[in-house]
């Protein structure tokens, strides 16, 4: 006998994890749509917002000043990046930036626990964990107050997207860059704002990841369950990292669930990978990532 | 990836023979003058990751395919010696060390796959799968080291054709001559018609195609080479140089460890590769050691390491912008200002 209530509680609480996955790739896919530069510091700014809103709160300011302190320094941070890094590599092939961003993580990540010490903090955002019964399906609170915050700031990208200059300015850049420069547009301008943009979102997302797992080192390894989601989704495509969450979350929660128990458990580490890379053995762009022409 | 290799980085043949005469200074002075602290703790650590970054330069400098998964190539090769030296015991250890190679250049084929429909950042994500999987692997199951709970091996003593390798100063010297004939053999093999492969199928993959270069022999060649040296530096690495090794040791972190050597050091170089690697060894100790000197007692472990991922990240970003070629790129122009004046004295 088939437990489908089990199923469904399993492929729910996937799909919600999944949300998670989708708000760190969405950092990603920001900066990757604008700059073409695949940002492995992502995981790194994550860490360094949670550690330095904990610490702030630990210190005694309230939640509201520490978030916006937080945010002044994201803001700051991005801006920095787009100075020290991104400007003088200009033209660089992709490969150097990301190597570039990789190097960069390891200072954000050091520089983060060399400020902070490396102890775990434990963050309480307020919301209890009491699962909520649905028709007899148990979700848990957290997860829905988590794919709240994800829905509606994916839902905010998007009418800044449509409805500024700066997210104007911002789809230009991505749709072709030599064009937006000889329109005007100031890329360094643009490439600090996104980097400021996905600052925010590492916030967001190192708030809510912090609360689940505690805010500590292991916290920038988030970077590596968004990668997959990212490669099922394709790169440059926010509705791909939300639907390649999504499907990550659920894939590796329904396999370590149903499949895991034939290897012993554990695959989690993995399997999103391997589900990743078969697909992209279809479709080499991701999901909803954009064709590669390529050009003599 | 660099954007205009120097003939001499796309003829690495004036650096075999300087190589040659290196080694033949290291396999003489350095282990007789040697300390076994220098020996043990910088020059065998040295050989096995340089060994690893040629690997990896052969796939992502040459060929120009990026891989994070290097740390699992050197897992495999280190638990594949252990098991082949446990299991078939009849056979020599040097044996052992090509078969893991092999093992290890099998592997690498099957994940160097996906290379043949993915480019750039989607490969390099998809070469992440093998170092999950391998680390996973080695940590469930119990065979691959023979049981331990926790995964670790304890490597055997290295003894070739009855001769035994155990004091640092021997251990250095096994490392020594295996680095020299794979480095040789790397060589060869970019020197040659396959070589030329490898840097047409990075600079334009289009286009080598168009000339006729057969696109999946050569990036499953670069993937299976590339994988084997790794593979053998893993075996040293575990062997000859730490002897007691759990899979966590082959960690991201390796990976990212050896890529940063073939950067610092300078893509599609051999010799980039070990100036390199001396580079990440030796950078470490004399941090560790400027902090102790300079701030004593605040400079403590915790604040050693975080200070150590500050500066190599920073070091990583500050290359990446002064100067892409690498360390090699330094190395050449210094060789030139200083032969330069020299030769036209001499005339």
């Amino acid at each position: 006998m088939f437990d489908y209530q089990f199923l469904i509680e399993v492929l729910v609480g996937g799909l919600l994890s999944g949300v998670m996955y989708s708000l760190v790739a969405i950092g990603f896919v920001l900066i990757y749509k604008t700059s073409g530069v695949l940002n492995f510091a992502q995981g790194a700014m994550l860490l360094f917002a949670a550690l330095t809103f904990v610490s702030l709160v630990e210190r005694g300011s309230s939640f509201p000043v520490a978030f916006v302190i937080t945010l002044a320094i994201m803001v700051v941070l991005g801006v920095s990046v787009e100075r020290a890094v991104l400007r003088p590599l200009v033209n660089q092939p992709p490969t150097t930036l990301f190597v570039a961003t990789l190097g960069l993580s390891y200072v954000i990540e050091g520089a983060a626990q060399l400020l902070w010490g490396t102890q775990v903090h434990g963050l309480d955002i307020g919301i209890s964990d009491v699962p909520l019964d649905i028709a007899g399906v148990f979700i848990s609170r957290f997860d829905l107050f988590a794919a709240a915050v994800a829905g509606s700031l994916v839902a905010l990208f998007a009418l800044f997207f449509r409805y500024t200059r700066t997210g104007l300015s911002f789809r230009a850049v991505a749709d072709d860059p030599f064009a937006a420069l000889a329109v005007g547009l100031r890329l360094p301008r643009v490439w600090a704002s996104v980097w400021t943009a996905s600052g925010i979102v590492a916030l967001v997302a190192g708030l809510l990841w912090g609360a689940r797992l505690g805010v500590q080192f292991s916290l920038s390894l988030v970077v590596l369950k968004a990668l997959p989601v990212l490669v099922l989704g394709g790169f440059d495509s926010i509705a791909g990292a939300i639907i390649g969450g999504l499907l990550i979350g659920a894939i590796e929660k329904l396999s370590e669930v149903y499949v895991g128990r034939l290897f012993g458990g554990g695959i989690e580490a993995w399997a999103a990978y391997v589900v990743a890379l078969v697909l992209l053995l279809v479709r080499p762009s991701g999901l909803f990532g954009q064709k590669l022409v390529e050009r003599v | 990836m660099s954007a205009a290799p120097s003939t001499a980085q796309l003829l690495p043949g004036a650096g075999a023979f300087a190589i040659t005469v290196g080694a033949a200074v290291a396999f003489g002075a350095v282990p007789l003058l040697g300390s076994d602290y220098l020996m043990d703790a910088v020059l065998t650590p040295f050989l096995a990751l340089a060994l690893a970054a040629v690997g990896l330069n052969l796939l992502t400098g040459y060929a120009g395919q990026v891989s994070l998964g290097s740390a699992a190539f050197l897992a495999v090769g280190a638990y594949a010696t252990y098991n082949l030296h446990l299991r078939l015991p009849q056979l020599p250890l040097l044996v052992d060390l090509v078969l893991a190679g092999l093992i290890a250049a099998a592997i690498g084929i099957v994940f160097g796959l996906p290379s043949l429909r993915l480019r750039g950042f989607y490969l390099a994500v998809s070469t992440l799968a093998a170092q999950f999987f391998v680390q996973w692997a080695l940590t469930k199951f119990g065979w691959f080291s023979n049981d331990n709970p926790s995964g670790v091996i304890d490597a055997p003593v290295l003894s070739v054709a009855g001769f035994t390798f155990t004091s640092p100063a021997e251990r250095y010297v096994f490392s020594l001559s295996v680095v020299v004939v794979a480095t040789v053999l790397t060589q060869r093999l970019l020197r040659a018609q396959s070589g030329r492969n490898f840097i047409a199928v990075r600079d334009h993959e289009l286009a080598a195609k168009v000339i006729g270069v057969p696109l999946l022999r050569t990036k499953l060649l670069a993937f299976g080479a590339s994988s084997f040296l790794i593979g053998i530096a893993g075996a040293l690495w575990a062997f000859a140089y730490l002897r007691t090794v759990e899979p966590a040791g082959f960690n991201l972190d390796r990976s990212f460890q050896i890529l940063f050597i073939i950067i610092i050091g300078g893509l599609a170089s051999l010799r980039g590769a070990f100036l390199g690697a001396a580079f990440i060894v030796v950078f470490p100790l004399l941090l560790s050691r400027a902090g102790a000197a300079l701030l004593g007692g605040v400079f403590d472990s915790g604040v050693l390491e975080m200070s150590q991922r500050i500066v190599v990240g920073v070091l990583i970003i500050a290359f990446l912008i002064a100067e892409p070629r690498g360390l090699i790129a330094l190395w050449d122009r210094l060789w030139r200002a200083v032969a330069r004046p020299a030769a036209i004295r001499n005339t």
